[in-house]
């Protein structure tokens, strides 16, 4: 029993009117993992930040080794040994994997010399205790895997006796997250702690010593790990027993509405990221494509809504062929897209509700040349309440919504489009496929429900749709039928009914080879990296 | 921003700027107060001087609505001097050597003018749409090349020895305002005023009632957006410019049509780099750039007045002024809103997961 | 053309090629820390006025060439105030700087010279005479003119700053993902701001040369090579020896508009060349580059 290195009591902080943390109490002990659990929008991350320098407190104490401190930027809270490892890993592309760990602690005369092997020699030892990476490798060729070990490496650098992982495993594939809890349990048996905030209950299990569980900005529940059970845990974190979606309708179903024949595409650095996709969704049912981030999901998207072109293969919608077009002819095909990113593709932030409710509609919702208006408002009071958009004023500007909002009013337009009557009252082709990309992506889970019996419902009506998720509970809760993307490749086909989280995760990483090597580069490692591909193995 | 805002913070600029002025001319042993009072008093205190102002605020206004439509897709036109020399050139010779009747001659002038200055800007905008480069660069080296043409071209157009091309025939002429409104006698403030307010409004209809200017308007907030919402971004930026020069190159015919009915060499004298100053000032909407090319031009006329006392150049560095305050004022009020409101859920980052 | 002629082509493509070198190296520094330095061209243009002040007034062509940096460091203090500390928008700023700096200039040279187009006559900085490099035709007195030799140990030294120092590190780091850079504990502000006063100093240097040259100041006598030392910046891929380089071009197009002078070929063609080989050079005839990825990017710490 070792008394705690870090006591946070009755923290709280806000941010306007919201408060992020009401009163959280929270104490770390030293070798220990202490995993802090909740849903989005919890106060997890904010807490940390708190901890971290990023955030000043409203209230409450902070104490590391049991004397009170104030920690008001993370320069600050380095020099008490915590360190954070963050979600959007924070790495220069350009610089090597040891310019990026000695970054800002170089033990040099600041107009002195210091060349990239400088920074090597000072990073190596480090290197070979715990972490495999080549300290002279440039961030850009590392995978996701790796660029996570070079931010842990980071923290150890500077004598991090804390480290606080936010969310660390969201971008992982199982096998890099097995890596990862190596790494993290010999750190801990070496005397660190490690805050690990996530909201996957399994590894928690699989990890953690402690759990506190918040909700709402408050502490509510916690314990040894391993006396609290995932149901538990998810009552506590959710507030209630979450509803199962219940008995889908099964339907027979239509022609094929979304197509791809042999596609190929290369992400923005010009690597084959797509490689040789074929699929194809028909009217009334939805086919969820699972897979890591950074599998190639972006690029097929983006493919078959016209926003990146192809380097071969074919798109179809309802039979016409749009290989090489762009937006604009997809959607007057058929296609309706709910981007993967809201903000940079799906919404004008400055904009209001009611002209946001026209994008990518804006030539169909014209009268002529004209478009804009009283008429634009009107028009849409009725999809901004029918899908509980709040507020649900036509005026209120776009980006001063939440994030769940943001998401109900991109849902409202796209699913919109499926409905038979057009702007003006008439009848109209409605659009027949839809392409959903992480559709619940930063959504509370109040609206996640809503939004997934809107897709159930729309499905029922006639609409095909590509479900494109990293959240495998959301992939077999909707889907008819399932695709793994693995490495740009379909490396898989089955059905909710014959498959599972773990099956569907091990297809995520195409039963690669993976030798548990010793310091070996990153090749060997088998997780695999953006334009590589691996071995999908025997299919089953 | 809030509304309330919108307004404050370029009145703010306006207010900084002319502080920043008033030590300049301190520095030179004036009295601010007095300059400045005799600024004002000279052009709006007598139907002459409110004629000058009119006459001077004119390019400014064209100039201004170039810039506030070039911003609004994202772009910055810096090239609206050049644009409006190269169109007031073409009016001059259009006017001064088709042989055509008045109905159909002036109009004709008109439309060269607006076709030049949109072919120039159009150049450009191809540059940027189809290799990317930079839009700010290539648009101030064409306003050299604008310049060096010209003075080529003058040679053998110009009349000898000088620098102005042969006088236009009445059929061009642009009628003085002097015309309708008699107490702004003897000044040159023309009907190509009139043409820059139909425009304002027109560009008001098209920015915020039209199909196309809502594109434009998502182009530029929001490129990505644009995209998704099937616009084509390569044609619709050379479009935007192609507008933006026209309306630039329509700044000139006020001088070569409706004042001195030809062509001289360096007649914008800044207007077209003033126009960012009234755009930015005018918040780049049609009524906000109205409103700030009325001052802008009361500035400039003023600052002619007060050659004496103070040198005329005063007026650029308060133009240059304006502009500096007004993005820094515009940030400060931005980020001053932003901390008042609480933060709503950011959407997660597509797929790279490296920051 | 004679061997005789070749070189004082290169020598005169090599002295004219100065300016151009020292503004397009300080543009490197400040725009690897993220923040476009467009106003480039006013930094120049102050100095120059300042380098010609500092001479009339204190008779000393050394001093003057302080006058110059710091008029350079001044202007350059203005535009990271306005673009690190206000966060406004970069690209405007600068041309708001360029503005200022011609209306400025002319302001103080009608109130302190009475003239609008030119100030009177002021001492060049001297030649340093090294003795038997003065011997060497037509490259010789290029080795004895100060600036250039400024330019020589600068610009190498600029290379070095930034790719092989911790501050350097730090300012890349910064120029690509200021985020990474606070997250360290670094001052991103700090940072920028050293980057842009380094190119103010530079710039400072380039304009003294112009004026030092001309021995006076001339109504906009930068003439657009602010905007040309920018699109060197651009076509040296950000490398403070790389755009020195590809200042060479444009040196030599200056150096060919002043051979050409006087002959049938026609002169306004000849006053367009520089700006039009400007534009061909970014629409990526001389390939293209990747800038800094948080160019241009106002670096707001409550931001995602």
């Amino acid at each position: 029993m070792s008394a705690p290195i870090v006591s946070m009591r009755d923290v709280t902080r806000r941010f306007g009117p919201v408060v992020a943390n009401d009163r959280v109490s929270l104490e770390l002990r030293a070798g220990e993992v202490h995993a802090l659990v909740g849903e989005n929008g919890a106060g997890k991350s904010t807490l940390m930040k708190v901890l971290y320098g990023l955030h000043p407190p409203h209230a409450g104490t902070i104490e590391v080794d049991g004397s009170a401190v104030h920690i008001d930027s993370p320069a600050a809270a380095m020099k008490l040994g915590l360190g954070m490892v963050h979600q959007h890993f924070l790495l220069v592309d350009t610089l090597t994997v040891a310019e990026n760990v000695v970054l800002g602690l170089e033990r040099r005369p600041l107009i002195g010399n210091f060349s990239p092997a400088d920074a090597e020699r000072a990073v190596a030892e480090l290197s070979r205790r715990y972490l495999r990476v080549d300290p002279q490798a440039h961030v850009s060729e590392l995978s996701v895997g790796e660029q996570q070990r070079v931010e842990i490496l980071k923290v150890l650098y500077r004598g991090a006796r804390v480290l606080i992982l936010d969310e660390p495993t969201a971008v992982l594939t199982p096998q890099e997250v097995d890596e990862l809890f190596g790494v993290l349990r010999s750190l801990r048996d070496h005397g660190t702690s490690i805050v690990l905030i996530t909201h996957k209950l399994a590894e928690v299990k699989a990890l953690a010593d402690r759990v506190t569980v918040m909700r709402g900005g408050r502490v509510v529940g916690g314990g040894l790990a391993s006396e609290m059970s995932v149901e538990a845990m998810a009552e506590l974190m959710v507030g209630r027993v979450p509803a199962p979606l219940g008995a889908r309708a099964s339907r027979a179903p239509g022609v094929r509405v979304l197509e791809a024949i042999d596609l190929r595409a290369a992400d923005a650095r010009g690597l084959p990221a797509v490689v040789d996709v074929s699929l194809g969704v028909r009217g009334g049912e939805i086919v969820g494509l699972a897979g890591v981030e950074g599998n190639g999901q972006h690029e097929l998207v983006e493919c078959l809504a016209g926003l990146r072109t192809a380097t071969a293969g074919r798109v179809r919608i309802a039979g016409i062929d749009v290989t090489g077009q762009g937006a604009r002819t997809h959607s007057e095909a058929g296609l309706a897209h709910i981007p993967a990113d809201r903000l940079k593709r799906g919404l004008v932030a400055e904009l209001t509700s009611a002209e946001n409710l026209v994008l990518g509609r804006q030539r169909e919702a014209a009268h002529g040349p004209w478009l804009g208006g009283p008429a634009l408002e009107a028009r849409a009071r009725g999809p901004l309440a029918e899908y509980d958009v709040r507020p649900p004023d036509p005026r209120a500007r776009a980006g001063r919504l939440s994030g769940g909002n943001q998401q109900k009013l991109v849902v409202a337009r796209e699913l919109g489009r499926a409905a038979a009557a057009g702007f003006k009252g008439e009848a109209r082709r409605p659009a027949c496929a839809l392409i959903a990309a992480h559709p619940t992506r930063g959504v509370d889970l109040g609206a996640i429900d809503a939004i997934h019996r809107r897709l159930l419902a729309a499905r029922d009506a006639g609409l095909g749709i590509l479900l494109v998720s990293s959240e495998l509970s959301e992939i077999l809760a909707l889907s008819d039928r399932i695709l793994v993307l693995t490495a740009g490749r379909i490396v898989h086909e089955t059905s909710p009914a014959a498959t599972d989280e773990r099956a569907l995760g091990l297809w995520m990483t195409g039963r690669a080879t993976f030798i548990d090597t010793p310091l070996e580069p990153s090749r060997a490692s088998g997780a695999p990296r953006r334009g590589s591909t691996p071995d999908p193995g025997p299919r089953a | 921003m809030t509304q309330r805002s919108q307004v404050l913070a370029p009145l703010a600029a306006v207010a900084l700027a002319l502080l920043a002025g008033a030590v300049l001319i301190a520095a030179v042993g004036q009295s601010p107060l007095e300059v400045y009072g005799l600024l004002v008093q000279q052009a709006l205190g007598t139907g002459y001087g409110v004629g000058q102002t009119l006459f001077k605020c004119t390019p400014l206004l064209f100039a201004g609505l170039s810039v506030a439509l070039a911003f609004r897709a994202g772009l910055f036109n810096v090239g609206a001097e050049g644009q409006m020399y190269l169109g007031g050139f073409a009016a001059a010779m259009v006017g001064a050597y088709v042989p055509l009747p008045m109905p159909l001659l002036l109009p004709l002038a008109i439309l060269a003018a607006a076709l030049a200055g949109a072919l120039w800007a159009a150049l450009a905008g191809v540059l940027k749409a189809r290799f990317g480069a930079h839009e700010v660069i290539n648009t101030i080296m064409l306003n050299f090349i604008a310049y060096a043409l010209v003075a080529w071209w003058g040679r053998s157009l110009f009349m000898p020895a000088t620098v102005r091309t042969r006088g236009i025939p009445e059929a061009a002429h642009i009628a003085r305002l002097e015309v309708l409104l008699p107490w702004l006698r003897g000044s040159p403030a023309n009907f190509s005023l009139v043409l820059g307010l139909v425009l304002a409004c027109a560009l008001g209809v098209f920015l915020f009632r039209t199909r196309a200017g809502y594109e434009l308007r998502v182009l530029g907030l929001n490129p990505g957006a644009a995209e998704y919402a099937g616009v084509r971004i390569g044609r619709a930026q050379v479009l935007a410019f192609a507008l933006s020069g026209a309306l630039a190159g329509l700044g000139g015919t006020s001088f070569v049509l409706g004042y001195k009915h030809w062509f001289e060499q360096d007649f914008t004298a800044g207007a077209g780099f003033m126009g960012i100053a009234v755009a930015l000032i005018g918040r780049n909407h049609p009524l906000g750039v109205c409103l700030s090319a009325l001052f802008f031009g009361m500035l400039a006329y003023g600052g002619l007045v007060v050659n004496q006392r103070v040198p005329a150049d005063l007026v650029n560095v308060l133009r240059a002024l304006v502009i500096l305050f007004a993005i820094s004022a515009y940030a400060l009020f931005e980020r001053a809103a932003r901390s008042a409101r609480p933060k709503p859920a950011a959407a997660a980052p597509a797929s790279e997961a490296s920051a | 053309m004679s061997a005789l002629g070749v070189l004082l082509f290169i020598a005169a493509t090599l002295r004219i090629t100065v300016p151009y070198a020292l503004a397009a190296a300080g543009a490197s520094l400040g725009e690897r820390g993220g923040v476009v330095c467009l106003g480039l061209e006013g930094f120049m243009l102050n100095s120059a006025l300042a380098y010609v002040l500092g001479a009339w007034y204190l008779h000393d062509p050394w001093l003057a060439l302080a006058c110059a940096v710091l008029a350079g460091l001044a202007t350059a203090g203005l535009h990271a105030l306005v673009t690190v500390a206000f966060r406004a928008d970069q690209i405007t700023s600068g041309i708001g700087i360029n503005l200022l700096a011609a209306g400025l200039t002319r302001f103080v040279l009608v109130t302190v010279f009475h003239s609008s187009s030119n100030s009177p006559r002021v001492p060049g900085l001297p030649e340093l005479p090294l003795g038997p490099v003065s011997d060497i035709p037509a490259l010789g007195p290029l080795l004895e003119t100060p600036l250039v030799l400024i330019a020589i140990v600068l610009v190498p030294a600029a290379a070095w700053l930034v790719f092989r120092t911790p501050f350097g590190l730090r300012l890349r780091a910064t120029g690509e993902l200021p985020a990474a850079s606070a997250a360290l504990g670094l001052s991103v502000g700090g940072l920028r701001t050293a980057g842009v006063l380094l190119c103010g100093a530079l710039a400072g240097l380039a304009g003294a040369w112009l004026a030092s040259e001309q021995h006076c100041f001339t109504d906009g006598m930068t003439g657009g090579r602010g905007y040309i030392a920018i699109a060197a910046m651009i076509v040296g891929k950000w490398h403070p020896a790389g755009a020195a380089a590809a200042c060479l071009l444009f040196g030599a197009t200056e150096a060919a508009q002043i051979a050409l002078q006087g002959s049938s070929f026609p002169s306004a063609l000849l006053q367009a060349l520089p700006y039009a080989v400007t534009m061909l050079a970014l629409a990526g005839f001389i390939g293209r580059a990747t800038p800094p990825r948080a160019l241009g990017t106002p670096y707001d710490p409550e931001g995602a």
